[in-house]
């Protein structure tokens, strides 16, 4: 078994409303040395094998099909096991 | 003319469309579930409005991969109209019929309220019946309306004249303040304003009635169909 943890975030040209209002919210909290707040997405992926290059092909596929929308989003991975 | 209004878990747009279809044009209309394989008998295809699949991961990300959707590209190669409304112009961007994407709103709000659009392209077969640059009233209702193209992208739906609506005083942060484009042909819109929401004064705005009696006029001008009554 492989595990694959997915990060997707927005991208730097892409304003991330969310984010934004985070920051707002932590400098009104007075964590005022907070420059930026990129909000994203953590995904957890248990894969049903032991090749790691397939796995990372695959996952791959998967993110730029499913798991993010490459015209705002950017996407990377980690493998384990 | 035979529309097509199709219907995902999670739509709640759908009877609208319908009922606007039905008393605005008179024509048959079907609801078409998501796992549908054929749509070879309907000339135009509607994709309504609510929050398919619980819009999990994204607005309109697995909507995408439904069964109907493979038949929704072949109908728009074929140069069938397609018409995406809120959710359906979200799955429309993600299934790449159309350009760039639709971000939260810059408020962080569902703004659910009227919005006055600027008609900027008067010539697609959605939009014959109103005037150019004419202003008009249909309400909006969105989290996640804030359309984004990169700079090479909005150039080119410029130069092709594929802005169809602009709002007039943006509510969402939209690029440009696009309300609503089309594909390069013009044969698939995506907006995010509901015209359906506006076909009867009783509902505050008969602005949106136009865009349904628009494409029943274009198909019968392509099909040389006499008009009825």
């Amino acid at each position: 078994m492989i595990k694959a943890t997915v990060y997707v975030t927005i991208k730097q040209s892409v304003l991330d409303p969310q984010g934004v209002a985070v920051r707002g919210a932590l400098h009104s909290m007075e964590f005022t040395e907070v420059e930026g707040v990129r909000i994203g997405k953590y995904m957890e992926l248990t894969l049903n094998t032991n090749d790691r290059n397939e796995a990372a092909e695959r996952v791959t596929e998967m993110c730029e099909k499913l798991l993010a929308n490459t015209v705002v989003e950017d996407y990377r991975f980690e493998l384990e096991g | 003319m035979k529309f097509a209004v199709l219907v995902f878990p999670g739509s709640n747009c759908d009877i609208d469309c319908y009922k606007a279809v039905e008393e605005t044009t008179g024509e048959p209309v079907d609801y078409v579930w998501h796992t549908a394989t054929d749509l070879s008998e309907y000339d135009c295809i509607l994709v309504p409005g609510g929050f398919s699949y619980g819009d999990y991961l994204r607005c309109g990300a697995i909507a995408r991969f439904a069964p109907v959707m493979a038949e929704v590209a072949k109908a728009a190669e074929q140069g069938k109209y397609v018409l995406g409304i809120c959710n359906g112009f979200q799955i429309l961007t993600e299934a790449g019929l159309l350009p760039g994407a639709l971000r939260r709103n810059t408020s962080m709000k569902f703004i659910c309220q009227d919005s006055k659009l600027q008609v900027v392209n008067h010539t697609t077969p959605f939009t014959s019946e109103y005037a150019a640059g004419e202003e008009i009233t249909i309400p909006i209702a969105h989290g996640e309306g804030n359309y984004y193209c990169d700079e090479a992208t909005l150039e080119r739906l410029k130069a092709n004249n594929q802005i169809v609506f602009r709002y007039s005083h943006n509510p969402n942060g939209s690029t440009d303040d696009i309300a609503g484009i089309c594909n390069e042909r013009g044969n698939v819109v995506g907006m995010m304003p509901h015209p359906e929401r506006a076909v009867s004064s009783i509902l505050g705005s008969e602005d949106g009635k136009r865009m349904f009696t628009s494409i029943l006029t274009a198909w019968r001008d392509q099909y040389g169909a006499a008009t009825v009554g």
